[in-house]
């Protein structure tokens, strides 16, 4: 079995919801056979090229047109590579740039995609993959029909792998101003923070509407976590309410993690909500409310004030 | 302008999931369905844009609902035709229907109706599976933005910001094009009892996938499905000091 994936670029690195990607890449590997190779599309993708040879053979698609990933030109350059490659199987991690471009891709390719994959088994020599559904609310074993198949790996669901030795760079050839380009990209607003990503971060102080201010979420949940060198993350009722940033928002439509410490602060627990941290290894709550829904999903929970036991835990860490 | 938007009809999130008896599908008997939460963002958005171009002169907007699924379906349209759909398209069939079985019916939808613009949630809250949108984007060959935050029109462009992992992107494009919702783009409204009884005189366009020469044949088939619990037995700390040292404990801090 031939394995392309898509990977992304992080300035010099190969993006980490990628090298969760690779792992599921090895994965299918290990249950039947195969080679990988890794494609990276963009400008100005040298070094991460370099740094994503060292996880395996990489082949590189650059121009300016790819500065920014729209994804009608990604998602044609993506399907063309595979097909150049021969892939059976595309990988992809399940970013907004996977859902965005790789879907678009994965129509091209014949429509054959599992999105949000979290282990694959080898059943009667044909590969299924698992995925949840509902919320999280039901795991599924689907079979996917066609070739090539494309899946997005759920990041939570798979550890990044570590680089195994540098291999080598491929310049692909692909007739890049032939590519479809109805889409036109205006401006971007990134968030500025030196805080982990909160789908990248070992520990996450997550925030809900016991905030009252976006002032308060952000001196008490951001202070706790720099304490401790955590990532932030919210509910959606705290999103919805301006009091937490939307790129922090956990849970089904939003960021799905599995930190090894999920620390839930005056939040409810709706189950869309459940279904972006329940996996966490370690879950603790606070809330005012002893029948906060949270509390049964969780190992610790402390029943207080967050403007009183925050300030306190900051003290004492 | 003529503007689609496709509503699919999803179990009730804040209801169990109940499976059927061969463990393939969530079983909907007794279950009270709603439009999913993404497609009635992209439904109000619809009536948005038809409100503020109303105030302009000359402009007239047209809005079709497309439902894909059994007869029960009619329930959810009526609610979506309540909510200010102009009338609907309702594609029946009791089949298991994936993303590419979806999004070629809508392909076909798309070239009997002729819209200018799609507008549809990003994922459907059942499946969740976030590909019937850019699917079809790809089947139409339209420029696709998905995940919007903020639609609005500039001259014949449409511009979007989209929610992405890192921030919020701006992009344009000319119509016709197809749009998907994200949560904050907009509240929905409720369709009130006087528009329910309305809507039973709008116009339901009632076809089968074989009427649409679309044969369904899922690219992914479910094997199995079963519930999950994450539920953990809770330990209730009584102090600060307590919490932390439970979770030094636990090798979490």
């Amino acid at each position: 079995m031939k394995i392309l994936i898509i990977a992304e670029a992080q300035g010099s690195e190969v993006r980490h919801a990628s090298r969760s990607a690779i792992t599921l890449a090895k994965n299918v590997v290990a249950a039947e056979n195969g080679d990988i190779e890794i494609a990276i599309i963009g400008d100005d993708i040298a070094a991460a090229a370099k740094a994503a040879s060292a996880y395996a053979p990489t082949f590189t698609l650059s121009d300016a047109l790819f500065s920014h990933p729209t994804a009608d030109r990604y998602g044609a350059a993506i399907a063309q590579i595979a097909q150049q490659r021969g892939a059976d199987l595309v990988i992809a991690a399940s970013t907004s740039h996977g859902k965005d471009c790789v879907a678009r891709a994965a129509a091209a390719l014949g429509g054959t995609m599992v999105t949000d994959a979290t282990a694959c088994e080898n059943r009667d020599g044909k590969l299924i993959w698992q995925r949840t559904m509902h919320a999280g609310g039901v795991a599924a074993w689907v079979a996917a029909h066609g070739s090539p198949v494309v899946v997005t790996a759920l990041q939570s669901a798979y550890e990044p792998a570590e680089p195994t030795g540098e291999t080598s760079v491929t310049a692909l050839n692909i007739d890049v101003v032939a590519l479809p380009s109805a889409i036109q990209f205006d401006s971007v607003t990134t968030k500025q923070s030196d805080r982990p990503d909160v789908t990248e971060a070992a520990i996450v102080i997550s925030g809900g509407r016991a905030f009252k201010t976006a002032e308060d979420y952000e001196r008490l949940i951001g202070g706790l976590a720099d304490k401790i060198g955590g990532g932030t993350g919210s509910s959606r009722a705290a999103v919805d309410a301006g009091i937490a940033p939307n790129e922090n928002q956990v849970g089904q439509t939003g960021k799905i993690i599995a930190p090894d410490l999920y620390l839930g602060i005056g939040i409810s627990g709706a189950v869309q909500h459940l279904a972006g941290m329940k996996n966490s290894k370690i879950i603790a709550a606070i809330n005012t409310d002893d029948e906060a829904p949270l509390l049964d999903y969780a190992d610790f929970a402390l029943i207080a004030d967050a403007y009183e036991a925050i300030p306190e835990m900051m003290e004492k860490l | 302008m003529k503007i689609l938007v496709p509503t699919k009809r999803v179990p009730d999130p804040d209801q169990p999931i109940h499976l059927n008896a061969d463990k393939t599908a969530a079983d909907l008997s007794g279950i009270p369905c709603i439009i999913n939460p993404f497609d009635a963002i992209a439904l109000e958005e619809a009536l948005r844009i038809r409100e503020e171009e109303r105030s302009q002169a000359g402009s007239d907007i047209e809005i079709v609902a497309v439902c894909i699924g059994p007869q029960a379906c009619e329930k959810e349209i009526r609610i979506a035709l309540a909510m200010g759909a102009d009338r609907a398209v309702h594609v029946v069939s009791d089949e298991y229907i994936d993303s590419w079985v979806a999004s070629s019916l809508l392909k076909a939808v798309v070239d009997k109706e002729q819209p200018d613009l799609i507008i549809m949630g990003k994922q459907a809250i059942d499946a969740d599976n976030n590909q019937a949108g850019q699917f079809l984007a790809h089947h139409l060959n339209w420029p696709q933005a998905t995940f919007a935050s903020e639609i609005s029109f500039e001259g014949d462009r449409v511009k979007v910001a989209r929610e992405t992992d890192t921030g919020i992107e701006n992009v344009s494009m000319t119509l016709p094009a197809v749009i998907t919702t994200d949560l904050r783009l907009n509240e929905p409204r409720y369709a009130s009892l006087p528009a329910m009884m309305k809507a039973k005189r709008k116009p339901v366009d009632i076809s089968t996938p074989e009427d649409l020469g679309v044969a369904v044949e899922p690219r992914v088939e479910i094997i199995s499905m079963e519930t999950l619990s994450a539920k953990r037995n809770c330990v209730r700390v009584n102090n600060v000091d307590e919490l932390i040292a439970k979770l030094k404990e636990a090798g979490a801090l």
